[in-house]
């Protein structure tokens, strides 16, 4: 993939976090801070599908945009044609797996899973 | 009319500044093919209010050691061979002068990110392939002279948007400074990604797309971090910070 279709997918991602995580901030004000961290409460989040796909949306948006961060970090470090391509798959491995392992948890506690 | 009045002797006499008539130069020598270790040299040389950090060290070659290397060609800040770093700032030596440093110790070292040669005299090898790579020409079909061509139209306008960019000397003050070039020896650099901007922004020029499929890289364009050491540092004027961002506008489809 050409490094500017990258980039531009960096700054989307970007942008999309501060919005929807603005959003759920937003949420958390919408009851005392404590209240909101209460076990029902959390747990409802998860059971409410738009609320739960908003977690996913911003699963997905952060893992992307810190895995990409991270790799241009390790490609200023060091450079070569091996290490490069450790660090351009090892990233994108990385990314899948928290997205998984973060989908999951969403999944299980939206199913009522615990 | 104005008259020009020509100053009295106690006037004169005030204007006289409290320069030091002798500094300390300091002089970073090394020589790494013979595995030499860095060290300073340091010698006193006698300075007048004009004279410049080249002309200092010219005056160590003349009378303390002639081994010293450096390069220098034209004095005048044009050929853009005498870039090094003096106090820790990357300039040009002859268009710097000791008097404006308001310091009685001077030290001239290497530029940074470059393999040091000699002394002060560094490989520009990587600034000159990238200076090349990003085909510092016009493209055009039409660009060969024949009996019926006529001059490429452009307007006052048109050069505007390019003609700062065209006053690099290649001195390589700015790949010096650069930040990332210091970490990342694959990077093209300030100096090659300014000239990318300058060509493509050229409406004489057609090569728009291939040098922007070349600065869009792992290690070109966007891997500037817009520190903006580059624009601060050059001593023509050229502000390659900025040429990055406008640069940038075309990848990502701001600018046509």
């Amino acid at each position: 993939m050409r490094e500017s279709i990258i980039m531009k997918i960096h700054y989307g991602t970007a942008l999309g976090a501060v919005a929807l995580v603005a959003v759920h901030i937003l949420m958390r004000m919408s009851q005392k801070f404590s209240d909101s961290l209460q076990y029902q409460n959390v747990i409802a989040n998860y059971h409410f599908l738009p609320y739960a796909l908003m977690l996913e949306a911003i699963l997905i948006l952060l893992s992307v945009h810190g895995f990409n961060g991270l790799r241009v970090i390790l490609l200023e470090l060091k450079q070569g044609s091996t290490y490069e391509k450790m660090i351009n798959y090892g990233s994108l491995a990385a990314m899948a797996v928290l997205i998984a392992y973060g989908s999951r948890t969403i999944l299980m506690a939206g199913m009522g899973v615990s | 009319m104005a008259v020009v009045e020509v100053p009295k002797p106690s006037e004169a006499s005030n204007t006289k500044t409290s320069q030091p008539n002798t500094i300390t130069l300091r002089i970073a020598r090394s020589n790494p093919s013979a595995e030499q270790e860095l060290s300073f040299s340091e010698f006193q040389i006698p300075v007048q209010k004009w004279t410049t950090v080249l002309e200092a060290i010219l005056y160590v070659k003349q009378n303390f050691d002639h081994s010293l290397a450096v390069r220098y060609s034209c004095r005048q800040a044009s050929c853009g061979s005498c870039g090094m770093k003096i106090n820790g700032r990357p300039a040009l030596a002859c268009y710097t002068k000791i008097s404006e440093l308001n310091s009685n110790v001077i030290t001239v070292e290497p530029m940074n990110n470059f393999p040091i040669i000699r002394d002060l005299a560094v490989d520009f090898k990587q600034l000159i392939s990238n200076h090349k790579k990003m085909k510092p020409f016009i493209i055009r079909e039409d660009s060969e002279v024949t009996p019926e061509s006529k001059e490429f139209v452009q307007t006052p306008q048109d050069l505007e948007k390019f003609l700062q960019f065209s006053y690099c000397i290649k001195c390589g003050l700015c790949n010096s400074a650069c930040p990332t070039m210091a970490t990342d020896e694959s990077f093209i650099g300030p100096q090659g990604l300014a000239q990318a901007y300058r060509y493509v922004a050229d409406n004489r020029d057609k090569g728009k797309d291939d040098r922007l499929k070349i600065v869009d890289d792992s290690h070109g364009i966007w891997r500037c971090h817009f520190a903006g050491s580059c624009s601060h540092v050059c001593p023509k004027g050229v502000d390659p910070a900025m040429a990055i961002q406008l640069l940038r506008g075309y990848l990502l489809g701001f600018r046509k």
